[in-house]
């Protein structure tokens, strides 16, 4: 909401000489946030001047300029101006373009040293053979309007001033306006009349209700004929709790609207369009009550006030045709419909510059009926603002005596004394407030005396009941309900700078859970193995999620669709964190860094059967645990993944040292290092993914169950993905690892004796890996095995073709004595007995 | 140095075993290194140093004159091998320093073999504020980020018409008919805490949030926040207070102040904006806006099924790349999400 500052002067005491700061921090106290300061971008001397003469001077270029002297000081009187540029005597020559004006009218002069909106300086310049000394300005370059046809002669807008006038004070370019951020709780103050009375909380200072400087006709006739005929209230709540008409004949609405007028509207971020309609706004801004004027002789019959029917379909004032919902509240008449009750208006009874007999519409409309239809209709408007919040439900008959009185006095209009009043207001319903309660909600022990001062402040009425206290909010109130509410209103006006701090005492605490401890250690684990830990957006494409989330194409692909995501091509919630932590590699490396370790861990997004829930249970009420349960089933499996993607040198090439290629092994390692920080086993196995290269692929098993991949990404996809060469990652299920997570360590212990040390090498198949083999010789070795590390893969001169030799050093240990050579021979001799029959290994002579 | 062959002299020649003697005594001394002092030794301890020799021949000896030779010369090769003790120590010793000299190094070149990794600053920072509220024995709570409406709205007392649920710009999953956002606030964790826990109940939820939001240098469609609920038995807004005093402080240090502003969110009455005092910003101390707070709602407890009206509650939340930003000065939020590891290196383990 903006201010001007002179409107609220009218209703308040701020000062004449304070600023819009100064209004808002004013107004930031009792909760209107600040936001931003409006004001005209120009500065005089800009004055009214009256033409003497205006010649003709056709160019060279077919143009015709006129040469003009134009008087800018009152007759007989000298210039008190100073300034290069400004004549002495009060008479400027100036060549202006325009042809709009006569010898004799009074224009706005923009005189040497002026400046207007676009930092557009004025001075004294020669141009077509004259020194031209200032402009006739037109509305536009005054920022005042878009017309830049012609200068603007101030006739037409109702002024007839002395030469020599501020031009600036009369067009209200001096005035400024604070903006001010409205909750969406309070709609009143969406109007200068609830700024200002707030002001006046903030301040102490008086109010003065514009409401109260309307005097409401004793005696009126039948007014236009008004029927309210709800058929399908929402929630029980009628469509249309008041509906007031007046009617106004004899209307000029050619008549300008005045420049004070125009002004505050254009500073409340308001365009003037013509009197009428810049009346029922300036309404509008002023008691917070939206009306619609319509053109009488354009409607044929009695106004009726109904929802639409079925494939009912109605013009709007925007000249688009609208298809209206059941749920729509019309205004129709004999015609049909002439426009969605709060949002907008219709067509074919809007107000012309030919429209002489208005009626003024004055209602107040169901906020979820308003906020319904603008948000089927894409609508949203000042009025819809207001009434969605909630409008005063007594300010209909004011708001239609104002918007009278104003096309009486600016639009030459006749009250007729013709008025409609039709609808039921229910009245507000008092609140019980336990006197006790501000202080147990605030911890200020609140008198009674504060409390009711400050209730009344703001418009409520009290009475005392069995020591409780009755309270009527004000009508402009709707958002106060609740006793709570009242508290609210309270603390605020006394000034929650009164509340006092004390640091509350919990219970004694579990401190981190298990969970949350072990994500900790996995990434500052990562971390130190030099990893660096980055942070994604979950939207991909559905082919990033088709490619990186399952192995094989052919797997069915359940996503979470978004029904409005940031980009169209990203409409779906992640599987995978791959595409989003390749997308930081790439970045990565346009920015010159080539080596990279990264890591991410966070949640992705799997759909089951149920996708949410059709039925919401309502507000305020413990829906029961079978409903809660049925709503926890509709929400996505969510488990948190962990993710790396490898790429470049470890250590990169450097002084002393020779640059190592990262490759798939260091992605599986990675995804080792997260078991072993969590002292889970995992265990890997060769894999397929579509894409990894299919060569360079490790499976990685939880207890037997898959839960991740770890390998060298598909060359051909590195190429097309323009990603760094061999660019390897892992991802794993971080959720079951961390549920695999052992809850306490168990120590084993420590076998001081020394070790035995055998070498075995084994030819076998090269098909057979070494992860198969390794198991094997570790079961067949027994218990003695402390360790086994494989240490040599060879194939080629002397080993069979389609065979390959794979070397282990084996540790044997035992818990209790010095184990003898026979004793380690014997194991590893069971050891490759197991690997001859379970894999046909030979050993290596 | 002796001659290699230098007369043997005879067991009893008692000069000419001196001889021998002073000979050996000035052949080490004469060795500067370990190489000389090896041939040095060689000659006068070797099988065929002339006082080994003469030591032999004492078996030829009459049996009386056995014993004199044998003392002689025993004394002699006494005194030969503790002077050469002596050296070989003194030239072992400045061997060692030598060495230790030649192998002398320029440190400032030295390769980096290994490098350390970095935690992103946002999860240090909600790691951070994790702490300080454990160790006010809060615990902390955690909910999904894709989430039921009525968790995320209508439990929090969001009346579906009402303009403060258009003003959340939440994201939505198609169909609408499902009824799932992506959670746009941590709040719904609040009422997930009441209905999991028992009373009283102090949690507090760090997490992700989304809206619908341009990413530009202060806004981004994926945020974090961390939100506070304590609700027991007589608590007030200043209760409300102390506690983000006590936070502030611990986050801004001792000089941290907090301020409340009236405000209106649908899940609290009262409801506040609260500015923090930050002492240490970027250009001098002042106020900055860091988040919303207030007294639970008495419908989100109804949601939670808490009737007893002994229990009031206070909530509170706050942005972590907000916090971030004006805390450790990041001037651009996109610096947060794009994921260079310039950013997260210049943290390391700490914020």
């Amino acid at each position: 909401m903006r201010i001007p500052l002179s409107w609220i002067r009218e209703y308040t005491q701020f000062p004449a000489e304070a600023t819009a700061e100064d209004l808002m921090a004013e107004l930031v106290k009792v909760g209107l946030e600040e936001e931003d300061v409006h004001a005209p971008e120009l500065s005089g001397p800009i004055v009214v001047g009256q033409v003497l003469e205006k010649t003709p001077e056709p160019q060279s270029n077919g143009k015709t300029i006129n040469w003009c002297q134009v008087r800018v000081v009152p007759q007989g009187q000298q210039q008190t101006l100073t300034g290069d540029g400004i004549d002495p005597e009060g008479v400027q020559g100036i060549v202006c373009g325009a042809h709009n004006f006569e010898v004799g009218d009074k224009v706005v002069v923009t005189l040497p040293g002026s400046v207007l909106p676009g930092d557009f300086r004025i001075s004294a310049r020669k141009t077509y053979g004259h020194l031209s000394a200032g402009m006739i300005a037109s509305v536009k370059e005054l920022g005042i309007g878009e017309d830049h046809d012609g200068i603007l002669v101030l006739s037409t807008i109702g002024l007839d001033p002395e030469p020599g006038t501020d031009a600036m004070e009369l067009l209200g370019l001096y005035d400024t306006a604070a903006e001010i951020n409205v909750t969406p709780d309070r709609g009143y103050a969406f109007s200068i009349r609830g700024v200002a009375r707030e002001y006046s909380h903030a301040t102490g200072t008086g109010f003065t209700d514009p409401v109260a400087q309307v005097t409401l006709p004793e005696n009126t006739t039948e007014g236009q004929p008004v029927e309210i005929d709800d058929a399908a209230p929402i929630y029980s709540v009628p469509g249309c709790s008041r509906f007031v008409t007046r009617t106004v004949t004899g209307v000029d609405a050619t008549a300008p609207t005045p420049a004070w007028m125009a002004s505050r509207l254009r500073l409340a971020g308001m365009r003037p369009i013509s009197l009428a309609v810049d009346i029922s706004n300036y309404v509008m801004l002023e008691l917070g009550q939206p009306l619609h004027f319509y053109d009488a002789d354009k409607l044929s019959g009695t106004i009726r006030v109904r929802r639409a029917a079925p494939a009912e379909k109605l013009v709007t004032l925007d000249e688009k045709e609208r298809e209206l919902h059941p749920e729509d509240l019309l205004i129709t008449d004999d015609s049909g419909p002439i426009g969605i009750a709060g949002v907008m208006g219709g067509a074919t009874t809007e107000v012309s510059s030919e429209t002489s007999t208005i009626v003024i519409e004055a209602a107040n409309f169901d906020p979820i009926t308003v906020a319904r239809s603008k948000r089927r209709h894409k609508l949203p408007s000042e009025a819809s603002k207001r009434f969605e919040r909630g409008v005063d439900t007594q300010l209909q008959a004011v708001a239609a005596q104002r918007a009278v009185d104003l096309l009486v006095e600016l639009a030459g209009g006749t009250d007729t004394g013709a008025a409609t009043e039709v609808g039921e207001t229910t009245a507000v319903e008092p609140i019980a407030l336990d006197p006790q309660l501000p202080e147990r909600l605030t911890g200020v022990p609140y008198s009674i005396d504060q409390i009711t001062k400050t209730l009344t402040d703001i418009g409520a009425e009290i009475q005392e009941q069995n020591g409780s206290l009755l309270v009527t909010p004000p009508s402009w109130r709707p958002d106060i309900t609740i006793p709570e509410a009242l508290v609210e209103e309270i603390a605020r006006l006394i000034g929650y700078d009164k509340i006092p701090s004390r640091l509350p005492v919990a219970p004694a605490g579990r401190g981190l859970t298990a969970q949350q401890r072990r994500r900790r250690a996995v990434a500052s684990g990562l971390s130190g193995a030099g990893f660096t830990e980055v942070l994604n957006y979950p939207f991909y494409s559905v082919e990033a999620n088709g490619l990186f989330g399952r192995a094989d194409a052919s797997q069915p692909l359940s996503l979470v669709r978004l029904a409005n995501p940031i980009a169209s091509q990203y409409p779906t919630l992640r599987t995978t964190l791959l595409p989003g932590l390749l997308d930081a590699v790439r970045r990565n490396v346009s920015r010159g860094f080539k080596d990279l370790a990264l890591f991410e861990t966070g949640s992705v997004f799997l759909p089951g059967d149920q996708l949410g829930s059709k039925e919401i249970p309502g507000l305020g009420a413990y829906p029961g645990d079978t409903v809660i349960q049925g709503l926890e089933a509709g929400i996505p499996d969510q488990p948190l993944h962990i993710a790396a993607a490898l790429a470049g040198a470890e250590p990169a090439a450097e002084l002393g040292g020779e640059a190592r290629q990262r490759d798939w092994a260091d992605a599986v390692a990675a995804a080792q290092d997260v078991a072993a920080l969590l002292n889970v086993e995992l265990e890997i196995a060769q894999g397929q993914h579509q894409a990894f290269h299919p060569g360079r692929t490790a499976q990685l098993r939880l207890a037997g169950e898959l839960i991740g991949y770890a390998g060298e990404l598909h060359p051909k996809l590195v190429e097309e993905q323009d990603l760094p060469a061999r660019t390897s990652v892992m991802e794993l299920n971080f959720s079951a690892l961390l549920a695999a997570a052992p809850d306490q360590v168990t120590a084993e212990p420590i076998s001081t004796f020394p070790p035995t040390t055998q070498d075995v090498a084994l030819v076998v198949d090269e098909k057979t890996t070494a992860g198969e083999l390794k198991s094997t010789l570790a079961e067949g070795a027994g218990e003695l095995l402390e360790d086994i590390e494989l240490f040599d893969v060879y194939s080629g001169t002397g080993i069979e073709p389609g065979k390959k030799s794979l070397a282990f050093a084996l540790r044997f240990r035992a818990e209790d004595r010095t184990l003898t050579a026979e004793e380690a021979s014997e194991a590893r001799e069971a050891a490759v007995a197991l690997a001859a029959s379970r894999h046909g290994a030979l050993q290596r002579s | 140095m002796s001659e290699p062959d230098s007369p043997v002299p005879h067991p009893l020649d008692e000069a000419a075993i001196e001889q021998c003697v002073a000979t050996a005594l000035a052949d080490f001394e004469a060795a500067s290194d370990l190489e000389e002092i090896k041939t040095a030794r060689l000659s006068h301890t070797g099988e065929k140093a002339p006082i080994v020799l003469a030591n032999r021949q004492i078996k030829d000896l009459e049996k009386d004159q056995k014993k004199e030779a044998g003392k002689l010369l025993g004394a002699a090769r006494g005194r030969i091998q503790k002077a050469l003790a002596a050296r070989t120590e003194v030239l072992e010793a400045e061997h060692a320093e030598r060495i230790l000299v030649e192998e002398t190094v320029d440190v400032t070149a030295s390769p980096r073999r290994r490098r350390l990794g970095s935690r992103h600053p946002l999860n240090l920072l909600q790691e951070r504020v994790a702490d300080v509220f454990t160790a006010m024995g809060w615990e902390i709570a955690e909910g999904p980020e894709l989430e039921s409406e009525w968790f995320n709205f209508d439990a929090l007392n969001f009346d579906p018409d009402h303009p403060a649920r258009e003003m959340q710009d939440t994201f939505y999953v198609e169909p609408r008919e499902s009824n799932l956002v992506l959670r746009t606030h941590t709040s719904p964790v609040q009422v997930r805490s009441l209905l999991e826990r028992e009373l009283p109940v102090y949690v507090l939820c760090p997490g992700k949030t989304f809206r619908t939001d341009e990413l530009d240098a202060t806004h981004t469609p994926v945020f974090h926040q961390f939100e506070g609920l304590a609700v027991d038995k007589g608590l007030t807004m200043a209760d409300l207070k102390g506690t983000l005093e006590h936070f502030a402080r611990a986050m801004f240090g001792p000089e941290a102040a907090i301020r409340l502003r009236p405000s209106y969110f649908p899940f609290t009455e009262p409801s506040a904006e609260m500015d923090v005092w930050d002492p240490g910003a970027k250009g001098g101390p002042r106020w900055v806006e860091w988040g919303g707070c207030g007294m639970v709602h008495p419908n989100v407890l109804a949601a939670a099924g808490i009737k007893d009206p002994e229990y009031t509650g206070f909530a509170f939340g706050m942005g972590v790349e907000r916090t971030l930003m004006f805390r450790n000065s990041v001037p651009d939020m996109r610096d947060m999400i794009e994921g260079d590891i310039r950013f997260s290196q210049r943290f390391g383990q700490e914020v």
